[in-house]
């Protein structure tokens, strides 16, 4: 099938971007790692060990402990739960909200196309930022809610890109000739339009995820989003900027893990995109 | 180009009404009043209270007189700060901001044209590689961790920039703009080059240089006029930006700004300071937006002439 060589290929060219099979490989390995943290984390997550207080790195805690005598392997392992699990579910939401609104954008077109984009262009406008720490404020700092505002901000550009792609397919012959069979809107979008257009929505996912963990780290570093005693990275990363004139190792090390994180990722997304779409790689 | 201007302000208009009724009665269904927040107030006190914020009148009057309020300017009074307005806060806070994103995009427009114009014509050189080496960077390391990082180096590692504060101590300046700018010219240095890229590829620079131009005018009059719109367009959403930038450098550098005091009034539920600075914070983004999208009309010859 012509679909499956497209894949192939672009698997092909990925393997062959270094950077790119690195970004994906420290990604593999964080998943695990936050997946299985309960059992290759040498301590819980709040078990304290108040005698030790903050101390620096050791063989029996390997990136020293905070000021409660927690242990930072640990609770970072723990919040790279947190971290991963907004950054997923979050894009998740962005993506299910972007592509059906890009989707029934682009596929209807005329004065439905033009008020809904017309709307994607005037929520582009406002300070989100500033509407998701307004949420926040005003329904209590939850995690599904921190979801969903997230989720509810990132899907504007999925949605024009989505939008753009069926565009471009309406005109060709083989969604005509579904059109001319009477197929169903519901089944033109999942199995002629979604199918086709998987590649951009992949990778924009992909670039999306880091963003939607950037604003997680930065509303819970004002205190707006992860409360104790869960932990995001970054929280731990506010934690270690309160302690970092004594204590540098707690801003250091969840910072460079956020850091290299952030870096897989966008590796990663980038080579996707140039892997999928050889045309834009070329600048 | 007037007809585009005169369209998007008639949007801007009804768009600003929609986020300021929204926004009041987001507030008026968030639980808890302003009052009965850490210590109790008398029943008498707190009747007091709400009659001389008028919050004991019907939601319909609050909001008819809210917004009767706001197109004379007048965002009410503080609940937090008795005595003192909300516009009044917002006069305090707004300059001191405006001062450090100022420079911020100072610096984030020098160091990323610089660099992104270099990458692009010694492309796939190391001059090429290292300045967009450090562009991910920026782009990775967030801002709450770059402000930290740069304050444990330069403040309290090597003791040679104040560790905080706003023009109190000589050089206070550097470290939060610097901060806040970063990330910018990171984004900047990539858009550049790659607006550049695609110019230099275009037939009128192989014109250009045919007729025997040097290569600077090539690069400064004719490549860099076109190649530098996706900056220009960047710049809008950029503002939006280094507003939220704002409440975490002001925080981190403790800086008496609009970010901070925003931040602040979102921890005490402080409502009135949140409804106000939101409408305000609306209206500027708007407002610079539109900016951003007509300066990039104009400076694309293409759009200029059709319009």
């Amino acid at each position: 099938m012509n679909n499956n060589s497209l894949w192939s290929d672009a698997l092909y060219r990925l393997s062959k971007n270094k950077a790119a099979m690195f970004g994906g490989f420290i990604l593999i390995l964080l998943i695990f790692s936050a997946a299985l943290a309960p059992i290759i984390a040498p301590y819980s997550y709040s078990y304290q060990d108040l005698n030790l207080g903050a101390s620096p790195p050791s063989s029996e805690h390997l990136l020293g402990t905070d000021i409660l005598g927690r242990d930072l392997l640990s609770r970072i392992l723990y919040g790279a739960r947190i971290s991963l699990l907004v950054g997923f579910v979050a894009t998740g939401v962005a993506l299910v909200i972007g592509v059906s609104w890009g989707i029934v954008a682009g596929y209807i077109g005329g004065r439905v196309d033009s008020i809904m984009m017309r709307i994607v262009d005037i929520l582009y406008g406002l300070p989100f930022i500033i509407f998701i720490i307004l949420l926040m404020v005003i329904f209590g700092r939850n995690l599904w809610l921190l979801f969903g505002a997230i989720g509810a901000v990132e899907w504007l550009t999925m949605a024009r890109i989505v939008r753009g792609q069926v565009i471009g397919l309406k005109n060709q012959e083989f969604v005509m000739a579904a059109q001319a069979m009477g197929v169903s809107n519901l089944q033109m979008f999942r199995r002629h339009l979604l199918p086709n257009i998987l590649g951009p929505i992949a990778v924009y996912a992909t670039l999306t995820i880091p963003q939607v963990m950037l604003l997680e780290g930065f509303l819970s570093f004002l205190g707006l989003g992860i409360q104790p005693p869960m932990s995001s990275w970054g929280t731990l990363i506010k934690d270690g900027v309160e302690s970092m004139e004594e204590y540098s190792w707690l801003l250091i090390y969840p910072g460079i893990t956020f850091t290299i994180t952030l870096f897989a990722l966008n590796f990663f997304g980038d080579g996707l995109r140039d892997a999928l779409d050889p045309k834009t790689s070329e600048n | 180009m007037l007809a585009i201007f005169i369209k998007r302000i008639l949007i801007a208009i009804p768009v600003l009404f929609a986020v300021a009724s929204i926004t009041f009665f987001l507030i008026k269904i968030a639980p808890g009043g302003p009052f009965d927040a850490d210590r109790a107030v008398s029943p008498q006190v707190l009747k007091n209270l709400n009659e001389a914020y008028n919050l004991d009148a019907s939601n319909w009057e609050q909001y008819l007189d809210y917004m009767g309020g706001l197109l004379q300017g007048d965002l009410g009074p503080s609940f937090r700060f008795p005595g003192r307005s909300v516009t009044e806060m917002i006069a305090t806070g707004l300059p001191v901001t405006f001062e450090l994103a100022f420079y911020a995009i100072l610096i984030a427009l020098l160091m990323g044209i610089f660099s992104g114009v270099l990458a692009a014509l010694k492309r796939n050189t190391f001059l090429d590689f290292i300045p967009m080496a450090i562009a991910m960077i920026g782009i990775c390391v967030p801002t709450f961790l770059m402000g930290p990082l740069l304050v444990l180096i330069f403040g309290i590692n090597l003791e040679v920039l104040p560790v905080s504060g706003w023009d109190q101590l000589p050089g206070d300046k550097i470290l939060p703009s610097l901060t806040l700018g970063f990330a910018y010219a990171a984004y900047i240095a990539r858009l550049s080059r790659g607006g550049m890229l695609e110019i230099l590829n275009q037939d009128f620079i192989r014109t250009a240089r045919a007729k025997g131009l040097t290569e600077r005018m090539v690069v400064i009059k004719h490549a860099m006029q076109g190649g530098l719109i996706p900056v220009i367009s960047f710049l809008g959403p950029a503002i939006a930006g280094l507003l939220a930038g704002s409440f975490v450098v002001e925080t981190i550098f403790q800086i008496p700004g609009l970010g901070r005091f925003y931040v602040e009034a979102a921890f005490n539920r402080d409502y009135t300071m949140i409804l106000g600075t939101t409408i305000f914070f609306s209206a500027m983004i708007i407002f610079f937006n539109l900016m951003s999208d007509l300066a990039a009309l104009w400076l694309n010859p293409r759009s200029r002439d059709a319009s």
